[in-house]
């Protein structure tokens, strides 16, 4: 292991051990957080129980369709956006301040209409996650060089061709960057989408386990969480550093 | 030895060719070349020398078809070029344009997988090439992991391996230094020779036109046009060491006189100088 990875695994053990200590030693009240080890434990007998397995495969599956359809979305409306400069204009602004608005409030609605469904889930899910991807597309369609255009044009490449083959490949980085954003947004707004209105899922169990004061569930849930969030962004990470390595680039 | 037979087939020609390019909101719009005539014979090493901004990349954009001329007609091969760029056309540019994502090898293989050529045909004229620019033990690296001057002759395998019959270089060697830009032109004078192309050379550099080519057209400042086109008489098999001729001297030494006072001017236009 890396030195910077060492300090990086030091400070993780270290924040848990922290918080063992003290709320083994009741610094922190029993009631309000129970310590990451009996979280540990209280996470493998849920898991063991395999009742959680569907909730799980539901969550996931939302997060992936969510995701999945915001990074698409999101690369074809940055890929046109970007060929229409006039639009590009009237459209920065709102783009630009697009998070200052709680995208969230916007539940319910989408409830009424869709009804309790992962449809609403899945919408919210897009609409907090595509435009990072967008904004992301932009950003890296700008850093395209001029030159590979013009290679484009020498190779008798067509628009499609163009944006496939070199444009798409080029913005890489930023786009990787769009992608990273997306997937935590749409698990946050995944998971707070369960948390407020849902039959089942995560964020429903850990809503239920908080309204019944069951703290064991509550913490192993968000552990669980935790977990998956911090291995898919590791994975992510990881990539990224690869590619960056190949392409000469320090990833961000 | 024989220099190249300069009264042979007109393989490119502009007649007549004029840039303007359209004023922004506010600005006035800006005469950038011509009107401009050029005859490129088959198989000719030709440069072009001018003042910064004068047009000389202007032009080979019109030659190559990445930009069409606001007035004139340019043939290649007895064809309009219009606003595609016709096949036979291989153009390097000052930038590096090597494609950061694919090794070496499959960056010089791009264009012919473009054309849909057959695997067996890729892999060897991708082979020859590298061979050819020295590349072979780099074919599995990444630019990012070669020096400017490789990359740029990772841009110039690109080109040769889809045998272009015209080379454009926009000032390909720019961006390296004086002793690399030697060897470099070396390089282009042994790929003219062995491709047989006609090759048209955008460059800064008097002393890079008068060791590379057989004709050079000296360009005025902005807009340009050319003034003079001085004939080298260099034989074909040449190479870096011509720079120690007498006649080099006085090939460079005609040129500058051509561009000192376009230079002068050029410097004017900017501010940077009072007339």
């Amino acid at each position: 292991m890396t030195c910077v990875g060492t300090i990086r695994l030091a400070v993780v053990v270290g924040a848990i051990g922290l918080l063992e200590l003290c709320c083994r030693l009741e610094f922190i009240d029993y009631r309000s957080v129970i310590p990451p080890s009996e979280m540990a434990t209280s996470l493998i007998r849920i898991l063991s129980s395999h009742e959680i397995y569907p909730d799980i495969a539901r969550t996931l599956g939302v997060v992936v369709i969510a995701v999945a359809i915001s990074i698409v979305l999101g690369f074809a409306l940055g890929l046109l956006i970007h060929a229409m400069p006039r639009v590009r204009q009237a459209l920065d602004p709102l783009l630009a301040t697009y998070y200052a608005v709680p995208i969230f409030i916007f539940y319910p609605v989408m409830v009424a209409i869709f009804g309790l469904s992962i449809i609403p889930i899945v919408l919210i899910g897009v609409a907090t996650a595509a435009v990072a991807m967008i904004i992301a597309t932009l950003n890296g369609l700008d850093r395209v060089p001029r030159v590979l255009t013009k290679v484009a044009r020498v190779h008798r490449m067509g628009p499609l061709a163009t944006a496939l083959r070199l444009k798409l490949p080029a913005a890489a980085p930023h786009l990787f960057t769009g992608v990273k954003l997306a997937v935590s947004y749409g698990f946050i707004a995944v998971i707070a989408s369960e948390f407020i209105l849902a039959p089942a899922g995560l964020g429903r169990d850990i809503a239920d386990a908080y309204n019944d004061f069951n703290n064991r569930k509550m913490y192993a849930l968000i552990l669980l969480l935790l977990i998956f969030a911090t291995v898919v962004n590791m994975a992510l990470h990881a990539w990224d550093q690869r590619w960056a390595e190949r392409r000469g680039v320090r990833s961000s | 030895m024989t220099g190249t037979d300069l009264s042979g087939e007109v393989h490119a020609r502009l007649s007549g060719v004029t840039r303007i390019f359209p004023g922004a909101a506010g600005h006035q719009a800006v005469h950038a070349l011509g009107p401009v005539d050029l005859e490129l014979r088959r198989g000719e090493f030709f440069a072009v020398v001018g003042p910064s901004g004068c047009g000389k990349s202007t032009l080979l954009e019109i030659l190559a078809g990445l930009q069409p001329p606001t007035a004139g007609t340019v043939t290649f091969e007895g064809k309009p070029v219009t606003i595609e760029v016709p096949e036979g056309i291989g153009v390097v540019f000052q930038e590096d344009a090597s494609f950061p994502w694919l090794t070496v090898w499959d960056n010089a293989a791009f264009g012919l997988r473009r054309a849909g050529a057959a695997e067996s045909d890729v892999s060897q004229r991708v082979n020859d090439a590298l061979a050819f620019m020295g590349l072979k033990d780099f074919a599995g690296a990444y630019p990012s992991q070669l020096s400017g001057g490789m990359r740029q002759r990772v841009c110039i395998a690109r080109t040769l391996v889809l045998q272009p019959r015209l080379i454009l270089l926009d000032e390909p060697f720019g961006a390296l230094d004086a002793q690399t830009r030697l060897l470099m032109g070396d390089e282009v004078l042994r790929l003219w020779r062995r491709t047989g192309a006609t090759v048209l050379l955008i460059t800064h550099a008097l002393d890079e036109a008068a060791m590379l080519s057989d004709r050079i057209g000296a360009m005025s400042a902005r807009p340009g046009c050319f003034m003079d086109i001085v004939e080298t008489r260099w034989p074909r098999e040449r190479d870096s060491t011509i720079v120690s001729e007498p006649n080099f001297g006085e090939i460079t030494g005609r040129l500058w006189e051509n561009l000192r006072g376009e230079s002068i001017k050029s410097l004017g236009h900017s501010g940077m100088v009072q007339a």
